[in-house]
């Protein structure tokens, strides 16, 4: 089915809005590059600002997708164990973070875990805080970044076939084991590039990460927010928040390039 | 069936996202729209379209009211308010602005050295900073020094924002060193860090302070620490060299200086040309 739609090549009525499309994307990228100021370039991403928002977005976006990694593939797990219905209901739950503007879910954090919110005061009567701190980045970006996981990670378990899964039962291997041994190495590679996508949606986070966790140097200011920050004519030039673009430009290559390796097809 | 009722609601539910992330990149609604002022009188109808300080958003709210009132036949775009830095940059960037009022000099200078505002620049306003703490100020704070303690949670606009700068001068004539917990990109963004409880502190203007005064309580910092008055933010005002409506940006311009609007400023706390 899918070498005959191949063989035929693509249809004709399709090309211009394609071409269209493509110079829609990849345009206002070579626009980005054209601007860059090639003499300062060096010295303004390895200025220390530039270092350490990018070191610190590295970090954090880590850290979110292992929270991710932790939280979400069983959740995903459990999503795909369920009836349609069921499964139906978590996966519309999952998704709607996915759809709300990501300044909607830092608003919702701050009144979550800030000073006055719900757990947030609680937090605070023991001394910890949340908001400000790099931690309030990692919450940010974890809240952003689990949707992704957790739809790509279940659709590739529910990909899997259903008689590999009941043989393993059969041969007796605890659910566990089932997990280990047979849904990790086939739906893998399909986990591996969601968490690489993961990675890039915590990275690139940016509004939640501003209204809940702050904008402070080397604590909450990650390569976003430091590239608005410049950009908007505070903190340093607006050649460095153009620079500090091309180095996240570059990031996403590696990401891409990193998701396609995972991703291989021979997952069918 | 059910799988047909799922899509349905999928593609509904992307819509209305779609909906939503474009109703977010228009900048103004797409409301009533004034017939154009062609031929009609010398100065007073038009639409104008004003880019504000951050700080000015309750004057400049009450000015354009007055000003429309005035002038019936002038709409004006809901003004757009925020810091001065973002402004100039999305100036800069060619947003089309008939008036823009910065909260400084310093960025109001940028737009004259880009030759996009080659007019007159009169300043209608001054402001002073005051520091804002939560309401009964729960940490018994008095002075900048006390802000500089770590477990105070300060924030301030960023550097190059005009309340930024003006407040890293403030601190710097105090001799004060505090890292804040957070660099906002306008004065309203630092109150609301401190209006929320998120934050103990912020350095904000008086009139933002007078402002919201049924939800934030401030002092001056005394003067054994330093002398407010020596920081003063200076408030110019300009009809941008692109404006489509030139008579009735100075129009505006010349009622935001003229008796009236100079009151309603008073009465907010700036500082005007009278006094």
């Amino acid at each position: 089915m899918n070498s005959h739609r191949y063989r035929q090549g693509p249809p004709v009525w399709a090309a211009v809005p394609a071409v269209v499309a493509l110079a829609f994307l990849v345009l206002p990228l070579l626009a980005l590059a054209g601007r860059a100021d090639w003499t300062t370039f060096w010295s303004d991403i390895s200025s220390q600002e530039s270092l350490q928002s990018l070191w610190l977005s590295i970090w954090t976006a880590a850290l979110s997708t292992i929270v991710c990694a932790v939280l979400g593939l069983p959740l995903a797990v459990f999503i795909a164990g369920l009836g349609p219905r069921w499964a139906a209901v978590l996966r519309a739950v999952t998704t709607i973070p996915l759809l709300l503007p990501p300044m909607v879910g830092g608003v919702a954090l701050l009144y979550l875990l800030g000073r006055n919110g719900w757990l947030g005061r609680s937090f605070e009567a023991w001394g910890w805080q949340i908001p400000f701190t790099s931690g309030a980045v990692v919450v940010a970006e974890s809240f952003v970044a689990l949707p992704f996981l957790v739809i790509a990670a279940e659709s590739a378990i529910r990909a899997l076939d259903r008689e590999l899964l009941d043989a393993a039962a059969t041969m007796g291997a605890s659910s566990w084991q089932t997990f280990r041994s047979v849904t990790v190495p086939i739906a893998g590679p399909a986990i591996a590039a969601g968490l690489t996508l993961t990675f890039a949606r915590a990275m690139g986070e940016f509004g939640a990460t501003a209204l809940f966790a702050g904008n402070a140097q080397g604590v909450t200011r990650t390569m976003p927010l430091a590239i608005y920050t410049a950009f908007n004519g505070a903190g340093t030039t607006q050649a460095a928040a153009i620079a500090m673009s091309l180095v996240l430009f570059v990031v996403a290559l590696a990401v891409l390039v990193a998701a396609r390796a995972w991703r291989v097809d021979s997952v069918h | 069936m059910r799988a047909r009722t799922t899509a349905v609601l999928a593609v509904a539910a992307l819509v209305a996202a779609a909906a939503l992330a474009l109703s977010g990149c228009s900048a103004s609604p797409a409301g009533t729209s004034t017939p154009s002022a062609a031929d009609s009188g010398p100065t007073t109808s038009g639409r104008l379209t004003v880019y504000a300080a951050a700080s000015l958003q309750t004057a400049f709210d009450e000015i354009a009211a007055a000003f429309t009132a005035a002038n019936p036949d002038v709409t004006i775009d809901p003004i757009d308010y925020d810091g001065s830095s973002t402004l100039v940059t999305q100036i800069e960037g060619g947003a089309e602005v008939d008036v823009f009022a910065s909260a400084d000099q310093a960025n109001m200078q940028k737009l004259v050295d880009a030759k996009l505002a080659t007019g007159e620049t009169p300043v209608f306003a001054t402001n002073t900073l005051v520091v804002v703490v939560g309401k009964g100020n729960p940490l018994h704070l008095s002075s900048l020094k006390d802000l500089a303690d770590p477990s105070v949670q300060t924030v301030l606009c960023a550097a190059g924002v005009p309340c930024g700068t003006a407040a890293h001068r403030l601190l710097d004539l105090a001799g004060v060193t505090l890292t804040p917990v957070s660099e906002e990109q306008n004065v309203t963004a630092v109150l609301t860090k401190v209006e929320s409880g998120e934050a103990d502190a912020g350095i904000v203007y008086s009139t933002d302070a007078k402002d919201a005064a049924d939800k934030v309580d401030s002092f001056v910092p005394p003067a054994s620490e330093v002398d407010v008055g020596k920081v003063v933010n200076q408030y110019p005002i300009t009809v941008l060299d692109g404006a489509k409506h030139r008579d009735v940006a100075q129009a505006f311009i010349d009622f935001v200086t003229g008796s009236q609007g100079q009151s309603i400023l008073a009465d907010l706390g700036f500082g005007t040309r009278s006094n």
